[in-house]
């Protein structure tokens, strides 16, 4: 084990398997030279040379296009979208190719591409780039979707994705690449995809944490035992297609109570998706209804108070969770239970 | 030289959207692949207008895009690729599939929706598709196919081979972001990439000089990088010959050329079109450069066919196609059970919960790998196939 940032863990994984398979390639805009936006292809240019890791022109929509025609052809491309904002000029490509290609022929072509992105609001960017738009991944069948939290997880989801035959799309978010953690050291250190990580056990409740929110969830979680006597159990899904439900029924089974914490908005969230699936395969097992903590219903703002009431945080959760254990009543704020 | 565009001036239509004077200058090809030419552009005439039959007779569903008045262009230009050349097409590509050997039957069977069809009835008339024959696709998307023909390109560089990639697209497709994007990528990169401009003279219905600012499309790459030629697309002689210099270039120089084929469809934009933007004399002034009878009678001029040998592959066109109707008729639908194949690519690492409903929920992924007890390791064959795999990609091998 090492310690290591996220962002770091992330490089490894793109090393290792730029070592272990030549047919690894990385293509995206200003990972080369500038050695990526947020750092994490620095130093890969100079150790694998321009054939391998590829700057491109700022044309989100043809990188991908480009990364699923060479995937189809025996490649096994890593794209590099510089945030998620920009994956939404590339969603024909991604939905109407990269997703569909392997049944649209018949099973004929693979798709083995690994599109990355950075999510997340927080640093006063503003409506366009801020947004967390895993839902939207979600919603299309074909893709696999990660959304790993930790280094640990952030290391051995890409190497898995990277190794995987179908086009995944992966989701960093922006406020995690510094954090640390400890992380395998193993080249081979590989996570599963469909696998919850349990971040922490707990009978009371359980809490289930997306992306950056399972970190979030996981101090609330903390917060809730050393100040209220709530022992939360955290579980970060850590891909949403495949889903690792089997680990959240169980929870839930477990503590009866459940609450869905995302940084996405409400409608059509991931968390909607999720408090239908647990209210219809664990219906008898509820003592209280499934409790949503989401972003705000509203395009990010750039003020910092606005922002940070736009976004969920510890205390949402904590009032979340104890809503639905019946201690208080829910909470008001605007990005509680879907508001609007 | 045809390829010059000085030359081959008469493809240019007038402004009034007629045509203009044949070509005809390109010297004819071999005796036996003359014939074969024909007998292919005959054979996609004969198809898509059976197809279009059988669309009436609600045997097809959805649109059909027929490319009847195109068949020179296609036949043209495929004859102009080696067997490991890939060619990528648009949402108008029976005659493309066709033209690289697909069966007719398959073809049909895909528009009839059945399993023996090419995409095994998922994709349906926009989406043709055949991996073993290197036909890369039909895509639905105006311009959606150019990205991805420059990774097809991209591949065949990084895998060290002289594999060119053409890629059609239509007029209309020239004013799509990926146009000018993915010609400055394939021109930065040095891909090789024929992009061919199928210009027949609509974008839908709205014709070439409402749509695109710049009517010489030729040009249209010029600034982004990729050099234009022309070639008159109702002349299977005048297309091959310059998309086979195009083809050779890009082979030899590794950089993308953009290759215009004059052309006119002669039916609708798809079988729901009434044709109200333009008129029945501009029709029939295309219509009399046919390319079929044109080409059919010059080899007969030149003494390289006889009229009984135009009669026989007329015939033997109809014969084929009507044996492709009759397997199609003839093969199943696919089983309701089958709905769920193919979403996605199954037993390597993944498990869980892929989709919220199946039509059995005993073929439901995450409990066929919950019974296998998937553990976090990477199953052992996984990492045989990829080695496999990793040798024979890099060796050139078949698209996976």
């Amino acid at each position: 084990m090492a310690e290591m940032r996220y962002r770091e863990a992330l490089g490894a994984a793109l090393r290792e398997e730029l070592r272990r398979d030549e047919r690894v390639l990385l293509m995206g805009e200003d990972i080369g030279v500038f050695g990526g936006a947020f750092k994490v292809t620095d130093g890969l240019l100079e150790e694998f040379g321009e054939r391998r890791v590829r700057d491109t022109p700022i044309s989100e929509n043809t990188i991908v296009g480009v990364g699923v025609g060479a995937a189809m052809t025996g490649l096994r491309p890593v794209v590099e979208l510089m945030t998620i904002n920009f994956a939404l000029l590339a969603f024909d490509q991604i939905v109407n190719h990269a997703a569909h290609i392997h049944y649209m022929f018949g099973g004929q072509a693979r798709v083995p591409l690994v599109v990355r992105m950075p999510q997340g609001a927080g640093h006063q960017l503003g409506p366009t780039h801020s947004h967390c738009l895993e839902a939207m991944f979600l919603h299309v069948p074909g893709l696999l979707v990660a959304v790993p939290a930790t280094a640990a997880d952030a290391k051995g989801l890409l190497k898995t994705a990277i190794r995987d035959d179908n086009p995944v799309i992966f989701i960093e978010h922006e406020s995690l690449y510094g954090v640390r953690g400890e992380v395998p050291g193993d080249e081979e250190h590989l996570v599963a995809f469909g696998r919850a990580r349990l971040a922490r056990e707990g009978g009371d409740l359980t809490i289930v944490g997306i992306s950056r929110m399972a970190v979030t969830a996981e101090r609330a979680a903390a917060t809730l035992a050393g100040e209220h006597g709530v022992q939360a159990e955290v579980i970060d899904p850590r891909t949403l297609r495949p889903l690792d439900l089997e680990t959240i029924l169980a929870s839930v089974r477990k503590t009866n109570r459940c609450v869905i914490v995302e940084e996405g908005w409400p409608h059509g969230g991931v968390g909607a998706n999720l408090a239908a699936l647990v209210s219809e395969q664990a219906f008898e097992d509820l003592d209280a209804p499934v409790h949503r903590v989401s972003g705000a219903d509203v395009p990010m703002p750039y003020s910092k108070p606005l922002e940070d009431i736009a976004y969920p945080h510890e205390a949402q959760v904590i009032d979340a969770a104890l809503a639905a254990l019946g201690v208080t009543a829910p909470a008001a704020a605007g990005h509680v239970d879907g508001a609007a | 030289m045809s390829g010059d565009p000085a030359s081959s001036a008469g493809a240019e239509p007038a402004r009034d959207g007629a045509p203009g004077p044949p070509t005809g200058s390109a010297p004819l090809p071999p005796r036996e692949d003359a014939r074969e030419w024909l007998a292919t552009m005959v054979l996609i005439r004969r198809f898509e207008e059976r197809a279009g039959e059988m669309y009436a007779r609600a045997k097809v569903g959805g649109f059909l895009h027929l490319s009847i008045g195109e068949e020179a262009t296609i036949v043209g230009s495929a004859r102009a690729l080696r067997e490991d050349d890939y060619l990528i097409s648009t949402y108008r590509s029976h005659g493309h599939a066709l033209v690289r050997g697909t069966p007719p039957e398959n073809v049909m069977a895909e528009l009839f929706g059945r399993v023996d069809g090419c995409s095994r009835g998922r994709g349906g008339s926009m989406h043709m598709f055949d991996a073993s024959r290197r036909f890369m696709g039909g895509y639905g998307i105006v311009g959606g196919n150019l990205p991805i023909a420059a990774g097809i390109a991209l591949s065949s560089d990084y895998r060290g081979t002289d594999e060119v990639t053409l890629c059609t697209f239509g007029d209309g497709a020239c004013n799509q972001g990926t146009f000018g994007e993915t010609l400055n990528l394939a021109a930065l990169w040095r891909l090789p990439v024929v992009f061919m401009v199928t210009n027949n003279q609509f974008g839908m219905g709205t014709a070439l000089g409402r749509h695109s600012a710049v009517t010489d499309l030729q040009h249209k790459g010029e600034g982004l990088g990729v050099p234009g030629m022309r070639c008159d697309g109702m002349d299977v002689v005048d297309t091959y010959a310059v998309i086979c210099e195009a083809v050779e270039r890009v082979r030899s120089e590794r950089r993308p050329l953009l290759v215009e084929a004059i052309t006119y469809r002669f039916r609708g934009h798809s079988m729901a079109d009434p044709e109200q933007y333009r008129t029945k004399e501009e029709v029939a002034q295309w219509r009399a450069r046919d390319p079929i009878p044109a080409f059919a009678e010059r080899l007969e001029d030149a003494g390289v066919l006889t009229s009984e040998q135009r009669e026989a592959i007329d015939t033997e066109a109809t014969a084929r196609v009507d044996a492709a109707v009759a397997f199609a008729e003839a093969s199943p639908s696919p089983e309701p059970e089958s709905l769920y194949d193919d979403v996605y690519v199954l037993g390597q690492t993944v498990r869980g919960t892929y989709s919220v409903l199946t039509t059995d929920p005993a073929a439901h992924p995450s409990q066929a790998d919950e019974a296998d007890g998937a553990t976090d390791e990477i199953p052992q064959q996984m990492t045989d196939a990829l080695l496999a795999g990793e040798d024979a990609s890099l060796r050139g091998g078949e698209a996976s």
